[in-house]
């Protein structure tokens, strides 16, 4: 029993250095879907007809091609195509990172349209430029109402984030796999790769909460 | 033109602040707007009424181009307003204060901040001035003690109180209002109406789409009688108004008072009409 324990904490670094890996993809396919996602947002909403159906392609595509697929498509053979040298890693926070964006546009388009058409011709009444609007007005509003669907698919993401093992890169579902092959602890660290999911979902999910409740407006909570 | 003589001490004060020159619209291959032309002169405050559809609104909109009419011109201070200059379009809109039925506040800012961003945003103050600003604003409507609460905690006469104080805070050479109090509470009325006497006593120039005909009669220099996206009567409140006047405006003006009365019943005598 002690000698189990002892064995599994010497494997633990190996599968810890596998979490910051998650880690490291699910940031920067966040980071990547948010900074398309919101663009595309507004042009899904203010841009012209031509825009609108090139969004549409874009967010149909993404989100209808599993993720498997793109990551072989990319990785294999995109890259390989235009003699890019994408690393394993790289290759997966892109792949997630474009597929977040067409689901994180439609989180904040449903923000966008939530909001009264009359914030922007306020906006606009004051002299503001479209820009200024959406960038003063639309959006710090839309933003908060989209937090906790966003919430949501940080919660996805991460679990998607497990797929890009299968291009070898060593993240924690990789490193779990790895370690119980070699060791034949199948139970035991799966058990506990599951487990470090989960807590990285509920220490996500809480400062996500925070920022909801940071970010609320006065009069507006639910008594 | 140049005018010869005596005419041109008047100059300054005749001339019109805004005006409207043939302008029409239409939306959905509806004719909403056909040929209207008004304008106001500095400190005149103009009237609008008419029944539902009639084009109130889009007319108060093309006005600013928020809604940009598909004919005539606009004019501000005798200047040309050319649309498509976008640059052109943002500062006239900014010496055009709208306000709307329904307020439009920035629910993400408090008071405060409704009033300030665009002088920091579009006049370019400081972020110091402009609060400052904002408050001496807020402070001409009565609410300097409600800078820091945001739009949900303010009362429907308070925010449309907030949303004059942003309009004001731009120094618009005039206001247009559309309906600003038919979404208000009757209790709420007569505060938002007595910033907008003040406003009149104060000299500026606006246009206003109401039902409030006690404000009309009493304050309007000029009433303009809209249906079917025209003008069809215009004329001061002591003209369209008069009793057996037998113009449509005064018709219109009685069976809105005979609805509301009907709509109020028994406690007909609680009918919110100005001083
Ligand atoms: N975007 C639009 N597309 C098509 N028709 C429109 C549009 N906006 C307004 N209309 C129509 O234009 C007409 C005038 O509308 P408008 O809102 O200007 O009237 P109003 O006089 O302000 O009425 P109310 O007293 O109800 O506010 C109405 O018949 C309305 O249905
Ligand atoms: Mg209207």
């Amino acid at each position: 029993m002690l000698e189990d324990i002892y064995a599994v904490a010497g494997e633990l670094p190996y599968i810890l250095f596998g979490s910051l890996i998650t880690l490291e993809v699910v940031f920067f396919s966040l980071a990547l879907g948010l900074v398309l996602g919101i663009p595309l947002a507004l042009a899904q909403v203010y841009g012209p007809p031509a825009l609108i159906r090139l969004v549409g392609l874009y967010v149909w595509f993404f989100r209808g091609t599993p993720i498997l697929v793109l990551l072989y498509l990319f990785y294999f053979g995109l890259f390989i195509a235009l003699r890019l040298d994408v690393s394993a890693l790289a290759s997966s926070c892109i792949v997630l990172g474009l597929t977040s964006a067409a689901y994180q546009a439609q989180i904040f388009r449903g923000g966008i349209e939530a909001l009264p058409h009359g914030q922007l011709k306020a906006a606009r009444a004051l002299g503001m430029s479209d820009l200024q609007g959406i960038r003063h007005v639309i959006l710090p509003q839309a933003l908060r109402l989209a937090l906790p669907g966003w919430s949501n698919e940080f919660s996805i993401l991460l679990k998607d984030s497990a797929l890009v093992h299968v291009l070898g890169v060593p993240e924690l579902l990789a490193a779990s796999h790895h370690v119980a092959s070699r060791t034949g602890g199948h139970f035991t660290y799966y058990i506990l790769a599951g487990l470090i999911y989960l807590s990285i979902t509920l220490v996500g999910l809480k400062l996500l909460r925070g920022l909801e409740a940071k970010t609320r407006l006065p009069g507006h909570a639910h008594a | 033109m140049r005018v010869e003589g005596a005419a041109c001490v008047n100059e300054p004060r005749e001339q019109s602040v805004l005006r409207l020159e043939g302008v029409g619209k239409s939306l959905g291959g509806r004719r909403i707007l056909n040929d209207v032309s008004l304008s106001l002169r500095k400190g005149e405050l103009k009237v609008l009424i008419g029944p539902s559809g009639a084009g109130k609104s889009t007319l108060l909109q093309c006005a600013n181009c928020l809604i940009r009419p598909d004919q005539g011109e606009i004019f501000l201070d005798g200047e040309r307003l050319n649309q498509h200059n976008s640059g052109q379009l943002r500062l006239f809109r900014r010496q055009v204060g709208m306000i709307f039925q329904d307020f439009n506040l920035f629910d993400h800012l408090s008071a405060q901040g409704n009033v300030s961003i665009a002088l920091e945003k579009v006049r370019g103050l400081s972020r110091r001035e402009a609060g400052e600003r904002a408050l001496a604003e807020l402070a001409r409507v009565g609410l300097a003690d409600r800078a820091a609460l945001y739009p949900a905690e303010l009362s429907g006469g308070q925010k449309q109180r907030v949303a004059l104080a942003r309009a004001l805070a731009m120094d618009p050479r005039a206001i247009l209002l559309d309906e600003p109090t038919s979404a208000l509470d009757p209790e709420l009325v007569g505060e938002v109406l007595a910033v907008i006497r003040d406003l009149a006593a104060g000299g500026m120039t606006m246009l206003m789409a109401t039902h409030q005909m006690d404000f009309a009669r009493a304050l309007a220099d000029e009433i303009l009688f809209m249906d079917n996206g025209r003008i069809i009567e215009q004329g001061g409140p002591d003209v369209l108004l008069r009793q057996g006047a037998g113009t449509r405006t005064l018709d219109f003006c009685t069976r809105l008072s005979l609805e509301l009365a009907g709509r109020d019943g028994l406690k007909a005598n609680g009918l919110e009409l100005l001083p």
